[in-house]
């Protein structure tokens, strides 16, 4: 993949377009946003940026899971959630307007399950709720609430009872909601 | 690993599974070869006669075009030495491609048959397809072997064929995508060198002419399935490394077979449309580009939707579409009324209704009456009354008339097309969005909205999700007990009272205003300043704005919930806004009922005038034209449509300055008094009594809903109306783009958006509804004035149309229509529309029952499986362990057949994982990602009897060469 930072050639960008639910203005202001991020100090734009810049984004600054989401489409074998461009790219994509709910609900699995082990367990459940309810302690729950939230949790979506919520079932009650769709979206 | 894990959807790793199978196919086939190439085992023989079988079915396969198969023993004898050739050449074919994957790390690996799945998994996809293909092929094969077998090689048994050949076959297929994975250069000798060695007997068939019919089919579905998967690669949830190679390779592999495809002329044919396809496809995508581009303001309402959610965007997108509506509302109006009237109709000052009266001459460039729509502008094409009721004008014989009826109706009828379609469009997407058993797991999966980007609008969602948790968590516990049941309700009767006091005197008020003004209007404007003259419109303004915050303050009496009392709210408004808009309309009714005993006055009067005319002028000269007056100096009557027009044109117009005003005042400069003075004050204004004005979404939205009804109503007697309202749109884009992104605060309870999406289109429908009615009404009953307007001299509007039926069509039509229209047709044929109403409604009620019902099978379904899926997973596990010990002995062989034995197991192991893969979940004991590895690996290990279990299966044959080899 040849190419440098300042232009993207043009067959790699009608085959990001193939594959990414982007148009070419988008995937062009991507590329420059993403070039920004770069800086000037490093030239090929497969190289990565680290966690620390890219959430410096504003669309991601306030995101209570953005540390999740850098995890989670980053290829880094690090496990640093250093994004390239492609994998910022395959980000944008799985949050834009025209991405499918399968793809979308996927991808919110991944988010949502802290400790990557394919399932929502109670512990993850605990984290995505704390990381809903924000960081300060008045409107944290308390212990109480959250075992209540939680069971009501697994008690709705979990249809085979074996306490964790898996990738079928997390799609099965996504699929219904009525602005799921609607509200996992990110624009630049 | 862990995160490769995470894609493991139940097909995923079926299919990772295989391929695992398949990759040990090729190693067990480099193996063979490996052992032709060094010769001298002792089962060496029986494996070249074996494999010289394969060779020769497969040459006779290719050469019972041309020629028989007699000379089989002499042939077989020679090509024993061919056979050692190639397959030494195929040897080393592999072996080069081997090292030359090596050092594609990735590939290598794969090759090897070790356990990565991770890079494994990208070519799952192309050799998934290939799966298929070789299903496809083996089928056939055996075709082809029966065929073999009538005509040469009675020696072998069938049995064997059937498991040779697929192998053979499948190595010769799956080389195809390997290759194309390489570079196109290396690709195209090796096929050919591949299909060379095979047709070597016969060299004058070419390597594409070689390919029998059935074969292109083959390959022509293989490039479909290609192109499908290339459709499809942005839905699935790779990364981008993956999604680039595998669309690479299928893009590679479409582009070298599609030109194959077809035949002689159809070849020319299929390669200019195949041509013709991609430049489609590619104009395809450049449209949608271009159509997004074209979006308007597309930029302005991401940035918006960044910072306030999507529920404020919800409010701007709204805005959007009404513009789109009215767009087409104004084009309408525009190019079938007012553009032809203005180019082809009589020109101003040719008739009286075209010319401004002489008693207004003096006044009627005045800013303060064009302001009004008097003067100038009321004569004018913007009204109703400038248009001449002559059937047909200009160089096109436009039928002006008509064209201003049907553009009336055509516009309404449009706008009910539309609502209605979005309305439904909205319900599909909701489908089943009204089912509340998910209501917790929806909170907490979905209440995020991604889109914000602003920490103060993070905070307030951070609040409000909170409440919304601890609130449905307290509602869980226990259903909330009211203490004062009495006096809760006692307080929500007060506040209903309240309302609809305010309501009453809001329309009583309006009525009073609008008779006041009448009689104004009768003394005549003149002696009145400008309150007097724009009493109604301020009135109705100022109720709009200080009513809902009325209501606001009465309904904390109540103390519902905020969801219920922002219904409530909107409710109310609605019925402020609605009663008010229609005592409106009532009090214009009363004034056309003036107006038109006016009209009769006048009428008398007209020929008292005219006779006049004729008696003074008669004597004088009598070659003199009869009317000689000046069209200014006709009298003439109040046209009481343009009366209407105006009336609604200036309900437009100030409701539209008190919106604008409204928003300068209560956001900008409230925002600028709480920024600038905070720093001087007592009290921190930011966050104490003033603040930032929150935008408010519903109101406005029903303010949106409210003016589109206005114009709805009034769009026939003024045609200018949809031109105003577009105006009135746009500037309130920009305007209210502005204001949001400067001086509003995110909302403290933030709703959702799309829940109330068809909740503010129901609201529309019902106000296009309600606004067509009195427009309807006045269209079907009141006689047009009979001096202005398209239908003067009509009898009623509507009247049109009977006489373009009898002049402008053949006589036939007339009575055909005559009979259509006849109440014995109408009336069975309303009954039929409502028996279909009814049908459709019960055949949805009956499906809908259906899907509940389905869906609990599903439901029960699901879990017996995954009940069923323990067990089997379970029973697996225990077998294993069985083998395991059975077979530890057996660990010391040779290399290769442990390495065969390897592969033969990897391909169980495909199978016992895909039982176990869907257990893997529900196991909640220990970390699954060691599970899988111990399921998938501890079979290798295993002795190689128990691939004897597998009955049926392709692979088959190892077995079979393994206990020879024994």
């Amino acid at each position: 993949m040849g190419g440098t930072a300042s232009k993207l050639p043009k067959d790699l960008l009608s085959e990001y377009q193939e594959l990414t639910f982007l148009t070419k203005q988008e995937i062009l202001l991507a590329h420059k946003r993403f070039s920004e991020l770069q800086g000037r100090e490093n030239g090929p734009y497969s190289s990565r940026v680290s966690m620390e810049k890219v959430l410096t984004l504003p669309e991601l600054k306030s995101n209570p899971f953005r540390k999740r989401i850098c995890h989670v489409f980053s290829t880094s074998d690090l496990r640093d959630g250093s994004l390239t461009f492609e994998d910022f790219l395959d980000l944008l994509s799985a949050f834009s307007d025209s991405a499918t709910l399968e793809i979308k609900s996927h991808y919110a699995f991944r988010i949502f399950d802290f400790d990557d082990d394919g399932t929502l367990d109670a512990r993850d459940l605990e984290k995505l709720v704390n990381c809903l309810t924000g960081e300060t302690d008045d409107t944290r729950l308390t212990v109480e609430e959250m075992r209540q939230l939680i069971s009501n949790i697994l008690e709705e979506s979990d249809i085979d009872k074996d306490g964790t919520v898996n990738l079928s079932e997390f799609q099965h009650v996504i699929s219904r909601s009525p602005d799921f769709v609607s509200s996992f979206k990110i624009v630049l | 690993m862990p995160r490769h894990k995470l894609i493991a959807s139940e097909s995923d790793v079926s299919v990772e599974v295989e391929d695992e199978g398949k990759d040990n196919e090729f190693s067990i086939y480099y193996v063979e070869v490996e052992e032709n190439f060094e010769g001298g085992k002792e089962k060496q023989a029986t494996r070249d006669g074996k494999r010289r079988r394969v060779r020769n079915s497969e040459v006779g396969r290719r050469a019972s075009e041309k020629r028989t198969n007699e000379a089989g023993n002499k042939r077989a004898e020679k090509k024993h030495d061919k056979r050692h050739k190639t397959a030494r050449k195929e040897g080393e074919k592999h072996g080069r491609k081997q090292r030359r994957k090596n050092a594609d790390a990735d590939e290598a690996e794969e090759e090897s048959g070790k356990e990565k799945k991770n890079i494994k998994n990208e070519r799952t996809k192309t050799l998934k397809l290939e799966d298929e293909k070789e299903k496809d092929v083996k089928k056939k094969r055996k075709k082809h072997v029966k065929n073999e077998e009538d005509n040469a090689k009675p020696e072998k048994t069938k049995h064997k064929d059937c498991h040779d050949m697929p192998l053979k076959e499948k190595k010769k297929k799956r080389k195809k995508p390997e290759t194309i994975s390489e570079s196109e250069s290396k690709s195209e000798p090796e096929s050919q060198s591949d299909s060379d060695s095979e047709s070597k007997d016969n060299p004058a068939v070419g390597v594409l002419g070689s390919l029998t019919p059935e074969e292109l089919e083959k390959l022509k579905e293989a490039v479909d399935e290609r192109k499908k998967l290339i459709a499809t690669l942005r839905g699935k949830p790779w990364p981008m490394r993956k999604k680039l190679v595998v669309l690479r390779e299928s893009q590679e592999f479409v582009e070298k077979y599609e030109g194959a495809l077809g035949k002689g002329k159809g070849r020319k044919l299929y390669a200019y449309k195949v041509m013709m396809m991609k430049k489609w496809m590619k104009f395809q995508r450049d449209f949608e580009n271009f159509k997004t581009a074209c979006i308007p303001w597309e930029m302005k309402i991401k940035e918006i939707e960044s910072h306030f959610g999507s529920s404020v965007a919800s409010y701007f997108i709204f805005l959007r579409w009404m513009y789109g509506i009215n767009m087409i509302l104004f084009g309408l109006t525009f190019g079938l009324v007012m553009v032809p009237e203005a180019l082809m109709g009589k020109p101003y000052g040719s008739l009286p209704r075209k010319t401004v009266p002489r008693g207004e001459e003096a006044s009627a460039m005045n800013f303060a009456v064009l302001w009004d729509f008097g003067g100038y502008a009321k004569y004018s094409v913007l009204f109703y009354g400038y248009y001449n009721s002559q059937r047909a004008i200009g160089w096109l014989k436009f039928r002006m008339p008509l064209s201003y009826f049907l553009v009336g109706v055509g516009t309404v009828a449009y706008s009910y097309m539309v609502v209605i379609r979005t309305m439904a469009r909205n319900a599909n997407e909701e489908g089943g969005g009204d089912d509340t058993s998910f209501n917790f797991s929806w909170k907490t999966f979905t209440s995020w909205d991604y889109l914000i980007g602003n920490p103060e609008t993070a905070d307030n969602k951070f609040a409000s999700i909170t409440t919304s948790f601890k609130e449905t968590i307290v509602e869980e516990q226990e259903s909330r007990k009211d203490d004062n049941i009495h006096l809760t309700r006692f307080l929500r009767v007060l506040a209903n009272f309240l309302v609809l006091c305010c309501l009453a005197g809001s329309g009583y008020l309006i009525y009073f205003v609008v008779r006041r003004s009448q009689k104004f209007a009768l003394e005549g404007l003149e002696k009145y300043g400008w309150w007097e003259r724009n009493e109604v419109n301020m009135v109705m303004s100022l109720l709009g704005m200080f009513c809902p915050m009325l209501f606001d303050v009465i309904s904390t009496l109540e103390n519902y919930h905020p969801r219920i009392a922002l219904q409530w709210q909107l409710g109310r408004i609605f019925a402020l806004f609605l009663g008010n808009l229609y005592t409106f309309i009532i009090a214009l009714m009363d004034a056309i009922q003036l107006k038109r005993a006016e009209e009769e006055i006048v009428k008398k009067n007209m020929t008292i005038w005219q006779a006049n005319l004729y008696n003074g002028t008669m004597p004088d000269n009598s070659t003199a034209p009869p009317f000689t007056a000046h069209p200014a100096d006709v009298p003439r009557g109040p046209c009481w449509e343009t009366m209407v027009g105006q009336e609604f044109v200036r309900l437009i117009i100030s409701d539209t300055m008190t919106t604008y005003i409204t928003l300068l005042i209560g956001d900008f400069f409230r925002a600028v008094l709480v920024r600038f003075l905070n720093n001087c004050w007592c009290w921190d204004l930011e966050f104490g009594f003033p603040s930032y004005s929150e935008f408010d979404v519903s109101g406005n939205v029903l303010g949106l809903i409210f003016n589109q009804g206005m114009i709805w109503m009034g769009a026939f007697y003024a045609p200018c109306l949809p031109a105003l309202n577009l105006l009135r749109l746009h500037v309130s884009m920009y305007l209210q783009c502005w204001a949001v992104m400067c001086c509003n605060v995110p909302q403290e309870r933030v709703f959702k958006a799309s829940g109330s999406n068809n909740f503010y289109m129901a609201m529309l429908l019902v106000i296009l509804f309600l606004s067509t009615l009195p427009a309807i009404y006045t269209i079907v009953t009141i006689p047009p004035s009979f001096d202005c307007g398209p239908f003067s001299g009509k009898n009623r509007m509507f009247d049109v149309i009977q006489e373009t039926l009898e002049t402008d069509f053949p006589a036939w039509f007339g009575k055909v229509f005559s009979y259509a229209s006849n109440p014995g047709l109408v009336l069975p044929f309303l009954l039929l529309l409502v028996l279909a109403i009814y049908y459709l409604q019960s055949t949805s009620k009956t499906y809908k029952r259906v899907n509940m019902e389905l869906k609990k099978k599903l439901q029960t379904q699901n879990e017996e499986n995954k009940k069923k899926n323990k067990l089997a997973a379970l029973k697996a596990a225990n077998e294993l362990e069985q083998q395991r010990s059975n077979s530890a002995s057996d660990l010391g062989v040779n290399e290769e057949s442990s390495s065969l034995d390897e592969a033969g197991h990897h391909r169980q192991a495909g199978h016992n994982g895909r039982f176990i893969h869907p257990s893997q979940h529900t196991q909640n004991s220990g970390p699954p990602v060691t599970s899988t590895h111990t399921t998938t690996r501890t079979p290798a290990s295993r002795g190689h009897t128990s691939s004897g279990h597998l009955p049926g299966h392709p692979h088959q044959p190892q077995k079979n060469s393994h206990s020879k080899r024994r």
